[in-house]
């Protein structure tokens, strides 16, 4: 849904490839988890442990909790108060979240 | 545990001048916030954006924020960012975690800085996947530097909406469409208001203008008086169908809507201690009730900027300022700097709000944010629609009663997202003003918390 602007951030050096759902993704250092998901073709970041729906990044400011996502050594956090680092893999949260070991 | 004078939550403007002018005076002070580095929502990556194409292009307020950040980076106050604080009791013992693990922080006095959020404007849809809040696309737009991938609708009512419509123009993005959802206010009323604001703030009064020129001319389209929005697609936004005042219904297609209406004060830190709120109407807002130093009902916590009530980011500075002159007076110090006087921040403070009451006025939210249809989702987590929650409604029902029959906010947004509307439903069906409706209580923790992050709670006091 979005697109990295092409100003003097862009360069290669400052980016980092983070995993989502087995994908690589690249992300730009600095970046949350959330910024990096809106650019993939399926934005969306969880569904709902009610009716199974999608949803995505919403609020982007950690208030609407829409981007729970499952990070590895982290469990079920908001990826848009995650930051990205090197190698990161991330999971798309299906559903109610199961009980199991996550940190 | 660490016995800090202050203790600040957030590190926004009203946080870091607050900080600046206490640390200064010599008080011991701690400063915790969500985010990775200082500036709060409105100065977000002002450090790696201040000098850059980018940082420009977000305009000349933005990169004012540059020059606090430093100084604040430089105060002496001790800065724990990418951290989040949980738990604050009514005896001031502060639980927070982040990067260091959990800690234990025992102020003297708290002030809480927490800034605003985006009003939740429930509609049919609006909770697709393509469907964000403006504010949300803002911060993308600041970091990493991202913009919608294609022309994008924008639905809205309020300043935030604007600016970002203004900013996304300048760095080369483009707006398809804005659908203005701003109720129109009599023109004598606007024009009486403008005239006063004018007269002190004309310069501002400008930009405004200018920006919705600016919107006229460049957006595809530009549609005044939509009322309504319904989010069209199953997994994924599709389009979006809206009705304007004049009974007019039109769909587009779209994969991104971006929305906006308006912004409250975000309040959770302050209600989960029991502080007195109040309704704005002006602000068709909840507010904390407060003296003219910011201190509330609960005698060692002050609000500040924001939190305190919308005033934007001048005046959060200086209500900031204002707080840490309390606070120093309460304990006993004077501001370093000789200028850092009550008169002159009193002074900067009435000037940096000239605008708000016309800003009020012009952008108060449609009727209709307040009275979402039947089939529309209020409550996020649970999926809750307003027929749920108003078949609940039955006898007098407070907020705290509907949550346990239906589950609102229960969810892991612990009723951030539906909380108000929930309020408006329950003011509506017993014809009650929303001044005698009282919000959902707030418990902590105040954000999520894992049972390893409170283990560490062990290690803590262990080592105290
Ligand atoms: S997008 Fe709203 S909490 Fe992350």
């Amino acid at each position: 849904m979005f697109r990295l602007l092409e100003d003097d951030w862009g360069r290669v050096e400052s980016t980092v490839t983070i995993e989502i759902d087995g994908y690589p993704v690249i992300a730009q250092i600095g970046e949350t988890v959330a910024s990096t998901l809106l650019r993939v073709e399926a934005s969306w970041s969880r569904t709902t442990p009610v009716s199974g729906a999608r949803r995505a990044p919403y609020c982007m400011m950690g208030v609407c909790f829409d981007c729970l996502m499952l990070v590895e050594g982290e469990g079920l956090v908001r990826a848009c108060q995650t930051s990205v680092r090197a190698g990161l893999k991330v999971q798309r949260q299906m559903g109610p979240r199961k009980v199991g070991p996550s940190c | 545990m660490l016995r800090p004078d202050l203790l600040i939550v957030g590190a926004g403007p009203a946080g870091m001048s607050a900080a600046i002018v206490a640390a200064r005076a010599g008080l011991k002070v701690v400063v915790v916030d969500e985010q990775p580095t200082p500036g709060g929502q409105i100065w977000r990556g002002i450090e790696a954006n201040a000098g850059t194409s980018r940082g420009r292009a977000l305009g000349e307020q933005y990169c004012s924020g540059l020059a606090t950040v430093r100084t604040f980076r430089e105060c002496g106050a001790v800065y724990w960012p990418s951290t989040r604080v949980w738990q604050v009791e009514s005896t001031l013992g502060t639980y927070v975690t982040g990067p260091g693990g959990t800690r234990v922080v025992a102020p003297r006095l708290v002030l809480i800085a927490t800034g605003a959020q985006e009003r939740p404007a429930p509609f049919r849809g609006w909770t697709l996947p393509g469907v964000m809040t403006v504010g949300a696309a803002q911060i993308l737009l600041k970091n990493p530097g991202s913009v919608p991938s294609e022309p994008v609708w924008i639905a809205g009512c309020g300043p935030l909406a604007l600016l970002y419509a203004h900013q996304l123009i300048r760095m080369g993005g483009v707006v398809a469409g804005f659908l203005d959802t701003r109720p129109s206010t009599p023109l004598r009323e606007t024009l009486q208001l403008a005239g006063r604001a004018a007269l002190r703030s004309s310069r501002e009064l400008a930009k405004g203008a200018s920006w919705y020129a600016e919107l006229y001319c460049r957006a595809g389209r530009y549609v005044p008086d939509v009322v309504d929005l319904q989010a069209l697609g199953t997994d994924q936004l599709e389009g979006v169908r809206y009705r304007t005042a004049a009974g007019r219904v039109e769909e587009i297609r779209t994969s991104l809507l971006l929305v906006h209406e308006g912004v409250l004060p975000e309040l959770h830190t302050v209600r989960s201690l029991g502080c007195e709120i109040q309704w704005d109407a002006g602000q068709a807002a909840y507010r904390p009730v407060l003296n003219e130093w910011g201190e509330c009902s609960h005698p060692d916590i002050l609000i500040a900027g924001d939190a305190a009530g919308i005033g934007g980011a001048v005046a959060a500075v200086h209500r900031g300022r204002l707080s840490a002159l309390r606070i120093l007076q309460r304990l006993g110090k004077v501001a370093a700097e000789p200028e850092m006087t009550e008169e002159n921040c009193r002074a900067a403070l009435a000037h940096a709000l000239v605008l708000r009451p016309f800003l009020d006025r012009v952008f108060r939210p449609r009727e209709q944010v307040f009275a979402p249809d039947d089939d529309t989702i209020v409550c996020r987590c649970e999926e809750l629609r307003a027929r749920d929650l108003c078949a609940a409604l039955s006898g007098s029902v407070g907020s705290n009663q509907l949550k346990a029959f239906t589950r609102a906010g229960m969810g892991p947004c612990q009723g951030r997202q539906c909380g108000l509307t929930v309020a408006a439903l329950i003011a509506a069906a017993e014809g009650r003003h929303m001044s005698e409706v009282q919000p959902f209580r707030v418990r902590p923790p105040l954000k999520p918390l894992r049972l390893c992050d409170l283990a560490g709670l062990a290690d803590e006091s262990r080592s105290s």
